[in-house]
């Protein structure tokens, strides 16, 4: 990739903000309806603490429900990958919680989980779970067939096959998995948050934007919003990170 | 070594790979299955090693049959575990049999000067050439000390300077240890250059079709002697009698 091609996407976004700065002043956009960047820049500045701490509760919840999401969707993997019958149990049931809306879902949830922030982890674990599973059995039943062989010949255990071959041969797909997972976490967290926020519980950033809504304060709404996207970049660009270091430390000479 | 008794292998699809395969490996040979693409040679070398059950006839080892980790197979691809560098892909065998890393190290060392990579123990297979790889797999089916050594097509996606100079390693590997090699091909060079009997399959469902004992005198000179040149022309010939072209 060239240095032109590195610079684009960010002269791109300066160029958007700066155009829509321009557009606000020129047309004389009232506030309530289309804030400018510096409006929104002045709104985070204005409201620092209690947004960034909005944020740390939301990011707390997405870490939470990420962590959970790693170990069920990697247990259940294995779990397919050991039995056919688990496979054939397991599977329909993971489809039909990956496509159920979970803000259809989360009312239900919060009314059954009665700590709040379990609730939360719970709804955004939902959502986050399935590209674990997914990539982690795609990448165990992916194992080559000729390594396989290799250790049927040399009478490994299942134990040693899982350990020594399956599980490294999975870590690619693994990570890819984990990397959406990353960013969906985030999704289910607001999403749970919206829904807990419109029953009175205060929490994260999903609540604060609710809350700008309803009183109006939209450079403040904004802010939050900017905030959330950042974040979800933020995570996807370090599980990404995370990803390439760990496989070209692994497989690099 | 190894007796086969009207060995046939039809898969569920009711595909039948091999058919009334007789024949018998003794210890110390190196025996070419030469035969065109989808013959059964690779099915047939997957019955040797205990990976497929034959679905007719058996096979037998007179002299007990291996235990685990006493066969080394070569596939076509070097199939290394990328994440692990030469060394430790060499002592994989050893290492699935409980053996200790430190009471190894030297049999793995060995193993890799054997094939010519001692200087390259900890490289990852990334950083290795094809040739490369296919010594690593060589070394790793050497390292246990294999009673029988199954190899298929383990050249063929090699360049043809690299598979000359890995034909002539594996001769001097197998003259030096005197293991029993069963060696799939499709090159009637290969097979001729390689081996002392060459059993000519037949198209499916593969059979034996001719069992041709070579009589190539060895030496440095082994692919440019006469009666090299002599064996290729009569291997060629039966190849015809078997799949007229």
């Amino acid at each position: 990739m060239s240095w032109v091609e590195r610079v684009a996407p960010v002269a791109f976004g300066v160029l958007g903000i700066a155009l829509w700065q321009l557009a606000v002043w020129g047309l004389q956009v009232p506030v309530y309806v289309l804030p400018g960047p510096v409006a929104i820049v002045n709104a985070y500045a204005g409201d620092f603490d209690v947004l960034n701490a909005a944020l740390v509760s939301t990011l707390t919840v997405t870490f939470a429900a990420l962590l959970v999401s790693t170990v069920l969707g990697v247990a259940l993997a294995l779990a397919m990958a050991a039995s056919n019958l688990a496979r054939a149990a397991i599977q329909p049931w993971a489809v039909i919680l990956q496509v159920t809306p979970v803000v259809a879902i989360a009312p239900l949830i919060i009314i059954w989980v009665n700590q709040p922030f379990m609730a939360l982890v719970v709804c955004a674990t939902i959502v986050a779970f399935f590209p674990v599973l997914s990539n982690t059995a795609a990448g165990l039943a992916a194992t080559p067939v000729d390594l396989l062989d290799l250790f049927r010949l040399n009478g490994a255990s299942r134990w040693q096959t899982l350990m020594l071959l399956r599980l490294p041969a999975a870590l690619p797909y693994f990570l890819a998995g984990l990397r959406i997972s990353g960013t969906l976490a985030l999704v289910g967290a607001v999403v749970a948050e919206f829904v807990a926020g419109s029953g009175g519980f205060a929490s994260g950033l999903a609540y604060r934007i609710l809350e700008a809504g309803y009183r109006l304060e939209i450079p403040r709404m904004f802010a939050a919003l900017v905030l959330l996207a950042l974040a979800g970049m933020a995570i996807y660009g370090a599980l990404g990170l995370f990803a390439h270091v760990l496989l070209r430390r692994r497989d690099a000479a | 070594m190894i007796e086969l008794a009207g060995v046939g292998k039809k898969f569920p699809n009711s595909t039948v790979a091999l058919e009334g395969i007789s024949t018998s490996i003794a210890a110390g040979e190196f025996v070419a299955l030469l035969g065109p693409s989808g013959c059964g040679k690779s099915t047939l070398l997957r019955l040797l090693a205990g990976l497929e059950s034959p679905s007719e006839g058996e096979i037998a080892w007179p002299g007990g049959a291996p235990a685990a980790g006493e066969i080394g197979f070569v596939f076509q691809d070097a199939t290394l575990m990328p994440w692990a560098t030469a060394a430790e892909n060499v002592y994989l065998p050893l290492r699935l049999r409980g053996k200790s890393r430190a009471d190894t190290k030297s049999t793995v060392q060995s193993a890799l000067r054997q094939v010519g990579l001692a200087d390259f123990a900890s490289a990852k297979p990334a950083s290795l050439s094809g040739g490369m790889k296919m010594r690593v797999s060589i070394a790793r089916a050497l390292v246990s000390e294999p009673k029988l050594l199954l190899m298929d097509e383990p050249f063929a996606a090699l360049d043809e300077f690299t598979r000359f100079k890995l034909q002539a390693d594996l001769r001097e590997v197998w003259q030096r240890s005197g293991k029993t090699i069963v060696f799939v091909t499709h090159s009637i060079y290969e097979a001729a250059y390689l081996a002392t009997r060459v059993l000519v399959m037949s198209p499916r469902p593969g059979r034996v079709a001719a069992d041709v004992t070579s009589h190539v005198a060895d030496g440095p000179e082994r692919r440019m002697a006469g009666d090299y040149t002599a064996f290729v022309r009569q291997l060629t010939e039966t190849l015809r009698e078997v799949m007229p072209l």
